[in-house]
Order: structure tokens, then sequence, then C-alpha cells
């Protein structure tokens, strides 16, 4: 039983490290692309360490398989909301920030071609 | 160890609840609500085991679900101005999808 609390600590600590990683970098990140970014690792590796924790804390039960479907569901749903809010800032024509800190040329991007009617096909 | 990883998350989703007042655009808050949910399911699921009662399961994948739907709706909402009424499309002054 020791065993398993040590792997359950050590998953939940690694999941915490994440989710507060994510949260720092939501905050101090330049633009919403970039942000996007420290979403995308809370969503997945923060809340999947966390959720794994708590399945070998839970054994095997009805309450790991709920866990496991929280888990699956997530897997899911957080890459398909985050392509959803993507595509649409490109629509709404926020362009994400280059190296030195200033916007993009929409110009100098070919898959900008269409402008406002950008990716309405995946919609 | 539970208390640990439940104050981790509420230290966070304090962040994001900062990141959702002063974001700049509309996405960011957006985006902010969204992982603000998705800490919310998590705790949820910290609580209950804090209390040796994880029964909130369903609760918590409950609010997953919804969520995703709402960020998917939102984003929706302000793509398009609607949710998508049918006399807009059938008077033909709106996308017509």
């Amino acid at each position: 039983m020791m065993v398993f609390d040590v792997i359950s600590w050590s998953l939940l600590i690694g999941g915490s490290f994440f989710v507060l990683v994510g949260g720092v970098g939501m905050l101090r990140l330049p633009d919403v692309y970039a942000r996007m970014h420290a979403a995308g690792l809370t969503d997945t590796l923060g809340a999947a360490l966390i959720l794994a924790g708590l399945m070998v804390q839970a054994g095997i039960s009805l309450v790991a398989v709920k866990l496991a479907f929280i888990g699956i569901f997530l897997f899911f749903t957080g890459p398909t909301s985050t392509y959803a809010l993507a595509n649409a800032c490109l629509g709404a024509g926020l362009r994400p920030l280059s190296a030195d800190g200033t916007p993009i040329d929409p110009e100098s991007d070919v898959r900008d071609a269409g402008g406002q009617d950008m990716g309405e096909g995946g919609s | 160890m539970f208390a640990v990883a439940a104050a981790a998350v509420l230290m966070a989703m304090s962040l994001l609840l900062v990141r959702a007042f002063m974001g700049p655009t509309v996405y960011d808050r957006i985006l902010a609500v969204n992982s603000f949910g998705t800490k919310t399911m998590l705790i949820i699921a910290l609580m209950g085991f804090l209390n040796g009662r994880p029964d909130f399961l369903d609760i918590a994948l409950l609010y997953a679900l919804i969520n995703f739907v709402a960020t998917i709706a939102v984003l929706k909402f302000f793509r398009f101005g609607h949710l998508g009424r049918s006399e807009i499309v059938a008077s033909g002054d709106g996308p017509v999808k």
C-alpha cells in the first residue's frame, strides 16, 4: 500500500506543478496564442497527472472508472476547444506575435489569403 | 497530499481569474474561463477525495461536459452574433450555413 501512496503522491505533485506553471503562463505570456499554449499544458498534462494520481489512490473501483471517463473526455475536448478558439481568433483578425514582439504581417502569411473566410470549412 | 494539490489548483484558479478580468481581448477571457472550468472540475474531484467521500465525480464529469459545450457556444456566438436562429437564415441577411 505504501508503494501506491508514493506513486499517487508523486503524480499529484507533478500535476500540481504543471497546473501552477500553466496558471503563471496564462498571466505572463504576451498574447492569446501564447496563452493557449499555457492553457493546453494545464488541460492535458496537469489534469491528466492529477486524475492519474487520484485513480491510483482509488484503486480498482467505480470511482477509478469515473476518473478515467473524465480523463478521456478531457483528452478529446481540450484540443477541440483550443482549436476552435484559435480558429475564431484568426477569423477575428488577431495575428500571432513573431519573435521580435510585433504581430505577424497578414500579407506574409500564405494561409491567410482568404481573410475573414479563413477556416469556414472547419466550423 | 490532496490538500497540496487542491491549494495548487486554487492558486492557478486565482491567477486565471486575474487574466479573465484584465484580458485585453474577449478571446483571452474565453480561454481563461475555459481553463477555469477545467480546474473547477479538478477541484471537485480533489475535494471529494479530501473529504473521504469521492461521490462527486459525476458532478465533475457533468461540469466538463457543460464547460466544453459552453465554450463552443460562446465562440459561435461571438463569431456569428447569434446561436443559429432559423428566421435569419430564411430571410437571407445572415450567414447561411
